[in-house]
This record gives structure tokens, sequence and C-alpha cells, in this order.
């Protein structure tokens, strides 16, 4: 054999000709810089956004401490401090100093609930041992002491009046609840009847009857009963006046910071406590107590106080509706385009149109669903139906449905999508293996095709939720309002009234943090309220993936599949 | 189930059979397929995807209860054919067909044919195992349950007697509700095997069943056919010489489209009339 000449070969050794910069380009160290700061970014933004949520939301409920101070004019304020800042502007206009805000309460009082204190301007602070914070169900909280209880036939002011004071209060709640019983079931029952009675009669009119005898018979027989329940409902009333008069009986009497001294019924106290001689224990248990009066009970003194419940309430309830509502309207129409309809140019022009409504400002789809599914639809509903009702609309008006409907209609793009790649994704094999079985195409589509596309189709449902949850602008025109006078759902038949107007999370953020009269008030409703609805949706969210993935498991598509 | 079989006896020459053949060249020859009695007949088939044809004109009898295995290059058209014979292709759009297939006499591809009944009397396997995402139970029988059959006592039956008969019912008869996915590969395709004969369909037809498999998988699922040949009639496509050599009584050849030649396996192998098939089985094709 012929010897080759050997040939050179490049070395494998890094080359280190060139300067350590030029080295990193060619490797594409900067480019992984690059990406990998895009990411840093992304994430310290969400990360700095739940944070500043989460720690304004959960704070907001924390009892702080009650500070008296004084001021070099001589007036004393007692309040809690919210928060200091350095003062703006230059140190010869006076600026450059702390100033703090704080919230001195006692709006029946003062008119205001905060005020900015220059550090400047005071002269002495302390923390009063026994200065106490009492929360009303009107005009926001006392700050002050305590002077005396005020109870048919006693009257306290000793020893043991804290203690006697708290035990009262937890008596007066009790009291309270029993009179508010009385009055939504009792009196709720009777407006019922006198209502149906009202729209019998006028059913009777509409028919044109109502100058037959039949018909005479008839009214005076509903006008009969509309007196008697009249007379019950002044029955009932004078009962309530007397329990409440009773109930008003039991007073408290409290003294300001300055001295003015005011007595209040103690059942419309809500909680009274000393955070300044409180320990964490007590601290944890006003806390808690907050927080659940937060997620279980009504708003108060237009929602800047109380509870959201019922916004929590019609924020799932819509959620859970749109959801049933628009999972079967997209799987159906996703499987008309990915299985039987003519793959073609219509098919794929239909594809993109559904890919692009999902790009439509959501206020249109609300002015949609407001003009077809309320006035439309609801109004045809109402004439139909509730004639007798008219001219207040049923379902003529925004309501819990048509929000639902209008949501489902801007979430279906997302499921149509979602269950089209779902549905491709089935392998061909095991179609063909069912049609070769004898199958026809309905029952493979039914038993074999969207089994094995369910997970892919509830990923679907996952994000048209989550997209549907956050929504506010079409809720704004189709049927939330800032306060709902009912739940949706109760105990009177048909139980769930998809025509009424609902109170919802997103709106009520929106509602007390810009429409509210007394923001520093409103703030950590804010926070509390935007935590609360993050809550939610991870909480749904995670339903679903969880119910997901155990559908993964159940037709998981094996490697030979 | 009482299925014995005796491994000795030459397979070609079943006792049943031999009275009929005669004019033999080689020694044990089947009978010439034209005097049997045909399972399938092919007419005339032509058969074109779009613009581009990929069968012309095959004329060919499949006889009943004998094993006859279709080889030939890639892309020769040997898997449109078996789909022909259910009538698998009408799925793929702008496939056009012109000629016969006659099943037990009848033209399938003729007006006023119920493609599912059709379907329910040739049962299908394919060369990727294709289970179900539900349990190895319900696979079994899922060509029972979309007939409406829902009474217990058949459905177990049937159950049993496919896993039986594919050679799977040990392995799997205490895990009948699990997932299918979680089986072999070889279980999976023996699963599709006992899913295909549980409605017990007249012609079976296998597209390259073992291509997937290790060679002991295969050795079972070859004997599993040798045992099939009792009660079915048996298509099988594949690529493997020897296999067709093992399992088959009747062979074609196919090339571009055509079918070249179709006989006894033993003549198509040993003495085939046309130099192109002995190329091809020889291994000197190309
Ligand atoms: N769905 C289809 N659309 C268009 N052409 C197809 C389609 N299926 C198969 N063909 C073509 O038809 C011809 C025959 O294909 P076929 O699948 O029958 O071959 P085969 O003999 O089974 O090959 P292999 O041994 O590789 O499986 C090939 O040329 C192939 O490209
Ligand atoms: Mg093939």
């Amino acid at each position: 054999m012929a010897a080759h000449p050997r040939r050179k070969t490049p070395s494998l050794r890094v080359r280190r000709d060139a300067p350590v910069w030029v080295q990193a380009i060619r490797r594409g160290d900067p480019f992984v810089w690059l990406t990998g700061s895009a990411l840093t970014a992304s994430m310290l933004m969400i990360v700095g956004i739940l944070l500043l949520i989460i720690v304004n939301g959960m704070g907001s409920m924390w009892p702080k401490e009650l500070v008296r101070i004084e001021t070099d004019e001589g007036t004393p304020f007692l309040g809690q401090i919210e928060r200091r800042e350095t003062i703006p502007g230059y140190v010869e206009e006076g600026g450059g100093g702390e100033r703090f805000l704080m919230r001195i309460a006692n709006r029946d009082l003062y008119g205001i609930d905060f005020r900015w204190f220059d550090e400047s301007e005071v002269v002495a602070r302390e923390k009063p041992e026994d200065a106490l914070v009492a929360e009303r169900l009107e005009w926001g909280p006392f700050n002050g002491f305590l002077v005396e209880l005020r109870l048919p036939g006693e009257t306290i002011a000793a020893d043991g009046i804290w203690d006697r004071f708290q035990r009262e209060i937890d008596a007066a709640h009790d009291r309270y609840g029993r009179i508010e019983e009385v009055e939504e079931e009792e009196v709720g029952r009777i407006n019922e009847e006198i209502e149906s009675a009202r729209l019998a009669i006028r059913e009777i009119e509409l028919e044109g009857i109502a100058d037959t005898p039949e018909g005479r018979r008839r009214i005076a027989a509903l006008r009969e009963e509309v007196d008697r329940w009249t007379a019950e409902y002044e029955q009932l009333r004078e009962r309530l006046g007397e329990l409440r008069r009773a109930d008003e009986e039991y007073r408290v009497v409290l003294r300001s910071v300055r001295g003015e001294v005011r007595d209040y019924a103690i059942s419309h106290i809500v909680r009274a406590y000393r955070p300044n001689e409180m320990g964490i224990p007590g601290k944890v248990g006003i806390y808690l107590s907050r927080l659940w009066e937060f997620v279980s009970q009504d708003p108060r003194e237009s929602n800047t106080e109380g509870g959201i419940f019922p916004a929590i309430f019609g924020t799932v309830l819509m959620t859970l509706i749109m959801t049933i509502a628009v999972v079967p309207l997209g799987v159906l129409a996703a499987l008309y385009l990915r299985e039987y309809a003519k793959q073609g140019p219509i098919v794929s022009a239909v594809r993109i149109a559904v890919n692009n409504l999902a790009g439509v400002p959501s206020i249109v789809f609300g002015l949609f669903g407001l003009g077809f599914f309320a006035y439309l639809v609801g109004g045809a509903i109402d004439s139909t139906f509730y004639p007798e009702r008219l001219p207040s609309p049923t379902f003529g008006g925004g309501g819990l449905l048509w929000a639902s409907l209008t949501l489902a209609l801007l979430t279906v793009p997302v499921v149509i999508v979602a269950t089209e790649e779902a549905l491709a994704a089935v392998p061909t094999g095991i179609r063909e293996g069912s049609i070769a079985c004898g199958a026809s195409k309905f029952q493979t589509v039914t038993r074999i095709v969207l089994p094995s596309a369910a997970p892919g189709i509830m990923t679907g449902a996952i994000l048209a939720m989550a997209r549907g949850a956050g929504e506010v602008a079409p809720l704004m025109i189709t049927g939330v309002v800032k306060l709902a006078p009912e739940l949706p759902l109760d105990g009177t038949f048909p139980y769930l009234h998809l025509e009424r107007k609902f109170m919802h999370l997103g709106f009520h953020i929106y509602d007390v943090g810009f429409q509210s009269p007394n923001v520093e008030a409103a703030k950590p409703m804010v926070y509390a309220t935007t935590l609360l609805l993050i809550l939610i949706v991870v909480l749904l969210n995670l339903t679903a993936i969880i119910v997901r993935n155990k559908l993964r498991d159940k037709y998981k598509t094996g490697a030979f599949g | 189930m009482d299925r014995t079989i005796i491994e000795d006896e030459p397979r070609v020459s079943r006792p049943t059979r031999e009275t009929r053949g005669h004019e033999l060249e080689l020694e044990g020859l089947p009978p010439d397929v034209e005097k049997l009695d045909p399972a399938v007949e092919v007419k005339e088939l032509s058969l074109w995807y779009g613009e581009s044809q990929a069968l012309f004109d095959v004329n060919m009898r499949i006889p009943e209860r004998m094993v006859t295995a279709f080889i030939g290059p890639s892309g020769c058209g040997k898997s449109t054919l078996l789909r022909c014979l259910n009538r698998l292709n009408d799925l793929i759009p702008g496939v056009r067909i012109s000629g016969t297939v006659r099943i037990q006499g009848e033209d399938i591809y003729g007006s006023g044919i119920d493609v599912i009944a059709l379907r329910k009397r040739t049962g299908m396997v394919f060369q990727k195992s294709n289970p179900f995402p539900k349990s190895i139970y319900e696979n079994v029988i899922y060509g029972l349950r979309i007939d409406g059959q829902n009474r217990r006592s058949v459905l177990d039956e049937a159950v049993e007697r496919s896993l039986h008969a594919a050679g799977l019912w040990d392995e799997v008869k205490d895990r009948l509700k699990e997932s299918a996915m979680n089986l072999s590969g070889g279980q999976q395709q023996r699963l599709c095997i006992a899913r295909a004969i549980a409605t017990e369909p007249e012609v079976l037809l296998m597209d390259e069943p073992c291509s997937a498999l290790d060679p002991i998988a295969t050795a079972r699922i070859e004997a599993l056919i040798t045992e099939l040949r009792e009660t079915y009639t048996v298509v099988i496509v594949t690529h493997n010489m020897h296999q067709a050599t093992r399992v088959s009584d009747y062979t074609a050849f196919f090339y571009l489209g055509n079918l070249i030649e179709f006989g006894p396996t033993k003549k198509i192998f040993q003495k085939p009339d046309k130099k192109q098939t002995e190329d091809y089985v020889t291994g000197r094709f190309g």
C-alpha cells in the first residue's frame, strides 16, 4: 500500500488566540445572559406584585397599637400610625422632615378618619394601656376609653368592666342576630306573599277578565289576602320595634381622647379591643376574627368596612356557570371543526376568525351581551313569561345568567383552540383501530377520541376559567353591582336566581379603590380583596388541574400508543 | 379452551385439503389457489391516492382458512391492498378505487353495503400496536360494547376466550381492570389481536404485526397465527421472509403496485415463476 502523506489535523484544544470577550461572543455567552436576565426580570416583577399584595392584604387586619400624641397647639389625638414618609420639598420651605399618617377614627366626631402629622409639631407621645378601639357598624372605629356600661337595671363603672363589656358584646350579637333573622325571614316571607298576590291581580288584569264576575271575585279574594298580610306585617313591625328598643337599652359609654363622651348601643359594636395591653395571642385572635368577618360578612359603610362574602360568592358562582356554559359549547364547536367539517379554506377562515375573537376588547363583548342577551333575549323572555312584572325587568336587564353567558362567549375561543389541539393530538392509530373494530364515527369520537382528549380539553377549561374569573369590564354592564341586596342563591324557590344582579371581586376592587369616599380606609380592603381574588382563581385552577391530572393518568397514551 | 396443535405434522399438507391437490411439482405443495374456495376475491383492483396510482389491476383469490402472506419492497402497496379489504381507505380523503373486492361472494364496494357490518367481519391488527386508553378488559370487548352487548356473562366469556386465543390470558388474568397502556409492547400487540378476534370475524388482516417486537414475542405471535388458521382466514403483511415461510400457506409478491406472483409459499420461495420474485426472495433485489 502506498503511504499517504499524513494529513494535518486541527487540535481539539480550546483556542485561546482571541480576546476573552470575543471568545465569549463566539460561545454565545451574552445570549445566555440575555435570556437569563429576561426571565429574572419577569420573575421579579411577578414576585414583586405578589409580595406587595400579600404583605398589604394580610397585614391590613393586624391590630396596630394606639398612640396618644399632643401637638404644639395642645390638642391630643389618639390613633394608629399607618405609615411615615419624608416630607417632599426643600428644607427651607418646610420639606425634608418626617411626617406620619394616623388613623384618628371617630368619624362621627371629627368628620375625618385619617390625618397627617409633621413629626416637628408633635410635643408629646405615649401609649395609654387602657386605650381601646371599638369597631362600630356605623361611622367606622371609635378610638378612646371605656367609661361605663349602662345595662337595664344596673350601671357598671368599676372593676371587671372590661371583661363584662366583652361578654355583653357577645350577648348583644346574639340578640341582634335573632332580630335580624326575624326581619329577614318573616318580613321577607310576608313581602313575598304580598308581591305574589299583587302580581296575580296584575295577571288577571292583563288577561282582560278583571271586569267579569269571576275576575272580580278572584281580585277581591286576592285583595283580602293582601290586607291580611299587611296587617300581619304591621304586627311584626311592632314586635320588631319592641325588640329593638329592648336591645338599645344595653349601652356602652365611651370617651374620646379630647373628653367627648358618647354612648352607643352595645349591639352596634362589632368588636372592641385594647391593642396596647394585648399580647401576641390576643392580637392573633383579633386578626383571625377580622379575617373571618372579611370573608364571611356583608360589606358595610359603602364597602369600606365589613366583609366581601357576597362578592366571593358571586365570583365563584359566575365562574362556575360560565364554565358550565363554555365547555360544552367550545367542545362541540371544536369537534365539528376538527372531526366533521371538510378541511379547506372555509374551515381555515373560521379557525382564524375564532382565534381573532380572543383579541376583541372585552368591553365589546359586554356591549354585545347587554344588547343581545339582556335586551333582546331577556326582553323576549320577560314579555312572554313575566308580563305582569313589567315595566320592571326580570331577565330584561343585566343579571347573573347574562353576565356568565357573556363571559362564556368571551372565553369560548380559548376552549375551541385547546380542544382542537387536543383532538389533533389523538393518534390516528387508535382512531383507525376503533373504526376497524366496526365502530361508527360517532362511537369512535365519543368512546375513544373525546376521553383521550379530555386532559387537553380540561386545560382549555382551566385557561377559560382563569380568564373569566379576572374579567371586569364586560361584567360592569351585564349585571354586576357595587352592592347587591340579595345573593343569587338562597332558600326561596327556585333557589338559583339567575336573573339577579350580583357582586364580583374584580368590580369590588375597582369600586372600593376608586369610587370610595374614604380612600385611606378603603386601601386595606383593596389589597385584601385583590389577594382573595388571586387566591380564588388559584384555587379554581388548582381544582381543575387536579381533575385534569387524574384524567391524564386514566387516559395516558403509552409509548406504543 | 382446548386448542391442541400437532407440531410435527407438516402444515402445508393438512389431510382435509390434500385430497383436492394434484399436479404438484414440488413435494407437499398445497393445491392451486384457483381450486380453493376464496374467502376474499379481488378483481381488477386499482387505487389512486389523489393523482398517484398505488395499485394496478390486482387480481387474486385469497383462500379460506389459510394464511396468506403479502411480501414486497417498501411502498409497493401491501398495506394499501390490505386496507382495501375492510374499506379502511375510506377514511383517507382523495382515495379513488376501481374494480371489485368480494368477501364470501359479496361485493364490498357495491351499493347498499353496510361498511360497519363489513368491518365487524374483518378484524385488523396494525403494525404499531394501538390499544385504547382503557382497561385491558374494555379493550378486548370494545367491538362487543359498540354492538350494545352489555351482558356480563357474554363479555366475560369473550374476554377469556380472546385472551386465551391471543396467548395473553395467563399474563393478564389478574389485572384485567388495569390500563392497557401499562402492558409491554409485545403484550399490547397480542391484546390488539385479542381485540380483533373478540367479535369472531371471518377474516383477520394483519399489517406487519411483529415489526416492533423482539424474537420471543414474534415467535409467540407466529405460533398464534398458526393456531388462528384453524378458525380464521388470515392475511399477513410481512417484510420478514422467514416469517412468511414459517407461517403462511400462500404468498403474494407485490412490486410497485402490481401483483407479480401469487402461489403456494413453498413454490414462491423455492421455485418462483418470475425472475423478479426470485431476485426478491433470494435477496438479490435492487
Ligand atoms: N395516505 C396516503 N396518501 C398518499 N399516498 C399514500 C398514502 N398511503 C400510502 N401512499 C402511497 O401509496 C404507496 C403504497 O403505500 P403502502 O403503504 O401501501 O406501501 P407498503 O407496501 O405497505 O409499504 P411498507 O412496507 O413500507 O409498509 C406508496 O407509494 C405510498 O407513498
Ligand atoms: Mg405498510
